[in-house]
């Protein structure tokens, strides 16, 4: 039917819409053509919207980094567009400027820090001052150096700078002190030339204090090893070349000395007039100190030479460490140089000594070259005149003949007339070679002049550099330790101010902290109290409960004790009538049942503090008690006896009791009929009390079990019916009552017995 | 038993009937005999006597209950 349905409204379904779509197509067509246009409109409009908005997000990105970072923060995957779009984040481009402005003060408080921290390193290192003074005073100059940078940036950027430590002035000015005494001990104390770090030429970034103090250590490390080696190298330069210089300068005194000898030994041999012995003597001492004065002058020159070579290293050296950049090296490289210079001068001086020893030595040497020329000659002369005169003509005075003498003397007239001829062509000529030798000379002299002069202008220079390198070094000393007073007029003024404001915050602090102490201090005393309270109050509550319990559970103990009692005087009840019930049972036929007095009293004693039960038992009947009583099937076969009994004598009463009468109630009874068993009414009426009902009612009931029944309608019975059946009537109400006071306690004991029972 | 009485009251009842009537037959018998020169009305004046009492007796008897003696009336 359902389906039926269903058809039938779709086929009207259908034959409804069937039309409908023919009507509704054509303007559902317009509907849609005309939308199909607004559509692809709408959408057109809204792609151009989307793409404004993410063109103009995108030149917008570009122009301000901020939007950039808010759209990149706040839309997920636009870094990517944006990264694509402009490339990657200018993220950068702020911080640069950003940590130029900050690069700055951190360098300072590094500087410090790093001075300091250094400075404090080595004096916790350090035990004497003294001894250290080397070590340390490389960290004042690095330390003044850059106090004169922080000095330039406190300047320019108070408001950003930090406290400087205070102990950085008096260190600072421990240090100057120190400083001096290494310029005092610059000269001697050669061994120890420190070398600070390079000031920072790092790169400009912020770095964590642990970075900073690494590199600290690490610049520390540097500077310590730069030191040692340049202190090293400029030791073994100045060293060397000190050894060198002097060794040099021995060599050419000694060479010189030797030059003087030689030349002193020379004249005195070429002029003295001495002894031919002494006179070969002094050719051998003259050849000795020739010797000498070579040998003197070969060490001399390969000395100067080494000391040359020396110096070269030595320069070499200070312009390798002048090429450090380092500031503080400048008295320390400033000293080498004037020593440099200094050793340069002496051996200048002595190597002109020398060159003029030599010079004059030459002179000497000519003069005695040519003397020895001379003597040459004269000697050849002489052989020529006399061959077999040998040369040693100093020991031939009596050898020689008068010939000999005479052609002697002839030369010698000649050769003295000779030289006398060249002595007058030299005096001739003595103003020409004196005006040559003199230009000679001044050609010479100019020469040496201006090697002298530029000798002397080179070191005058020099003279002039160190003096003006070590004016500029003790001006920026001195304006070193003026900034360093104004620094630490500053930070004493600072530090100064900082404690003023420290003391008022303190005060501050302290009257909040007192005030805080002082609330928490109630607050803690009041809750303490309130937590003593509480936990008095819960003690307390405690033991109360406790102690309510402890009562609860001796009542429950109590009662359970009771209850059990109760259960046990119940049960023992409960048997006790069962026992009776029991007893009841044992009718037979006929036979009573056994007295029940013996259960009675069993009832009795198990009930003495019971009356109800008491009552009931007591209320046993007397017979029941002594005699038993019947069973009901006894007693309705009894009845069945006395039915026949009371029909025949169913017309007996009072009134009516003579032997006619007894003979008509006999007929009766054998001429009436009655039913056997009849349903007894709810109410009997007058009619119902016919003897002959009431048996057939009394019949059922008997038969049915209702003894009660049976026996109320059997007492309906008057007459001699009625004498008939007193017995049975007794008998049977004696049954009944029992049965009833029976179940009673029964009943009684088995409500006892649930009551006391506790259900699981 | 009370519906034993009744049957013992008719025993009784037979019983003194029967005495009574044999009795009474007897006496009248006798009577009759002795006296009455053999007459039949001695004898059935005997026997009904005799059973005459015994209804009677046996009437009384069983009314007995109903009936009260004039001593228990008064009292």
């Amino acid at each position: 039917m359902l389906r039926a349905c269903l058809r039938g409204a779709n086929s009207s379904a259908r034959k409804n819409f069937g039309r409908t779509p023919l009507t509704n197509l054509q303007p559902c067509r317009h509907y849609t053509a005309g939308e199909s246009g607004g559509a692809a409109k709408v959408v057109a409009a809204g792609l151009v919207t989307v793409g404004g908005g993410i063109g103009g997000t995108i030149l917008y990105a570009k122009w301000d980094p901020k939007f950039r970072a808010g759209v990149e923060k706040n839309v997920p995957y636009s870094d990517r567009l944006l990264g694509l779009a402009l490339g990657p984040a200018s993220q950068y481009g702020g911080l640069p400027i950003k940590n130029q402005e900050m690069a700055q003060p951190p360098s300072m408080m590094e500087k410090p820090q790093k001075g300091s921290k250094a400075k404090m390193e080595k004096k916790l290192k350090d035990e004497s001052p003294a001894a250290e003074a080397g070590p340390v005073p490389a960290q004042p100059a690095p330390s003044i150096e850059e106090a004169s940078t922080e000095a330039t940036h406190i300047i320019s950027a108070i408001s950003e700078m930090s406290s400087v430590p205070a102990p950085c002035d008096s260190e600072a000015a421990a240090v100057k002190e120190e400083c001096k005494e290494c310029h005092d001990h610059k000269d001697t104390a050669l061994s120890a030339m420190d070398e600070p770090e390079p000031v920072a030429s790092e790169a400009l970034k912020e770095r964590p204090v642990e970075e900073v103090t690494a590199r600290l250590a690490l610049q520390d490390q540097e500077e310590q090893e730069i030191i040692t080696s340049v202190s090293a190298s400029l030791d073994e330069s100045l060293a060397s070349s000190a050894k060198a210089t002097l060794q040099a300068i021995g060599a050419q005194e000694a060479a010189l000395q030797a030059i003087a000898q030689h030349t002193v030994k020379l004249k005195e041999a070429m002029e003295a007039e001495v002894p031919p012995e002494e006179k070969s003597a002094q050719w051998k001492d003259l050849e000795a100190s020739l010797a000498e004065r070579t040998s003197a002058v070969t060490s001399a020159e390969t000395a100067l030479s080494n000391a040359n070579e020396a110096l070269h290293s030595l320069k070499a050296v200070i312009d390798s460490s002048k090429g450090l950049k380092v500031a503080a090296v400048r008295p320390l490289v400033l000293a080498a140089e004037e020593n440099l210079h200094n050793m340069v001068v002496d051996l200048d001086k002595v190597v002109t000594k020398v060159q003029s020893s030599e010079s004059e030595a030459k002179i000497v040497s000519q003069y005695s070259e040519l003397v020895n020329e001379a003597k040459l000659q004269f000697q050849r002369e002489v052989t020529s005149l006399t061959p077999e005169i040998q040369a040693n003509w100093k020991g031939l005075t009596g050898k020689l003949s008068e010939d000999d003498l005479n052609a002697l003397i002839a030369h010698a007239h000649r050769r003295i007339d000779q030289l006398n001829r060249e002595l007058a062509e030299q005096r001739v000529r003595e103003q020409i070679h004196i005006d040559a030798s003199l230009e000679q000379q001044k050609l010479e002299d100019q020469k040496a002049l201006e090697k002298a002069v530029s000798t002397a202008l080179q070191h005058v220079k020099e003279e002039a550099r160190l003096e003006q390198e070590r004016k500029l070094s003790e001006l920026r000393e001195v304006m070193e330790a003026e900034m360093r007073t104004q620094l630490r007029r500053q930070a004493a003024a600072h530090t100064d101010h900082v404690q003023d404001v420290l003391k008022v915050q303190e005060q501050e602090l302290r009257a909040d902290a007192e005030q805080v102490l002082s609330r928490k201090m109630l607050e803690q005393e009041t809750s303490y109290r309130q937590l003593s309270q509480e936990q008095l109050d819960n003690f307390t509550l405690d033991m109360n409960t406790a102690y309510a319990r402890l009562k609860g559970v001796e009542e429950a103990i109590d009662s359970h004790v009771l209850a059990e009692e109760e259960a046990r005087k119940a049960h023992h009840l409960w048997l006790s009538v069962e026992a009776l019930n029991f007893t009841l049972k044992t009718a037979e036929a006929d036979v009573p049942t056994q007295p029940l007095q013996g259960a009675a009293q069993a009832v009795r004693d198990s009930c003495h503090d019971n009356d109800f039960a008491l009552a009931l038992a007591s209320a046993l009947p007397e017979e029941s008690l002594q005699r038993g009583v019947y069973s009901e099937a006894s007693l309705r076969a009894r009845f069945h006896a006395l039915r026949s009994l009371v029909r025949r004598v169913a017309l007996i009463d009072e009134s009516h009791n003579s032997l006619y009468q007894y003979f008509l109630s006999y007929i009766q009874a054998a001429l009436l009929f009655e039913d056997k068993h009849q349903t007894p009414p709810t109410q009997l009426s007058s009619e119902d009390l016919d003897p002959f009902k009431l048996l057939a009612y009394a019949s059922f009931c008997l038969e049915h079990g209702d003894l009660e029944l049976a026996a109320k309608l059997v007492n309906q019975l008057r007459g001699e019916a009625r004498r008939v059946v007193e017995d049975w009537l007794t008998e049977a109400r004696l049954t009944l009552e029992t049965r009833q006071v029976v179940s009673l306690l029964s009943a009684y004991a088995n409500a006892v017995g649930l009551g006391t029972t506790q259900a699981p | 038993m009370s519906e034993k009485e009744l049957g013992k009251k008719w025993d009784r009842c037979l019983a003194d009937g029967a005495i009574k009537l044999g009795t009474g037959l007897g006496l009248g018998i006798v009577f009759s005999v002795l006296f009455f020169k053999r007459h039949t009305w001695p004898i059935s004046f005997g026997s009904g006597t005799g059973l005459g009492m015994a209804y009677a007796n046996c009437q009384n008897d069983l009314r007995s209950f109903y009936m009260q003696h004039s001593s228990e009336k008064e009292q």
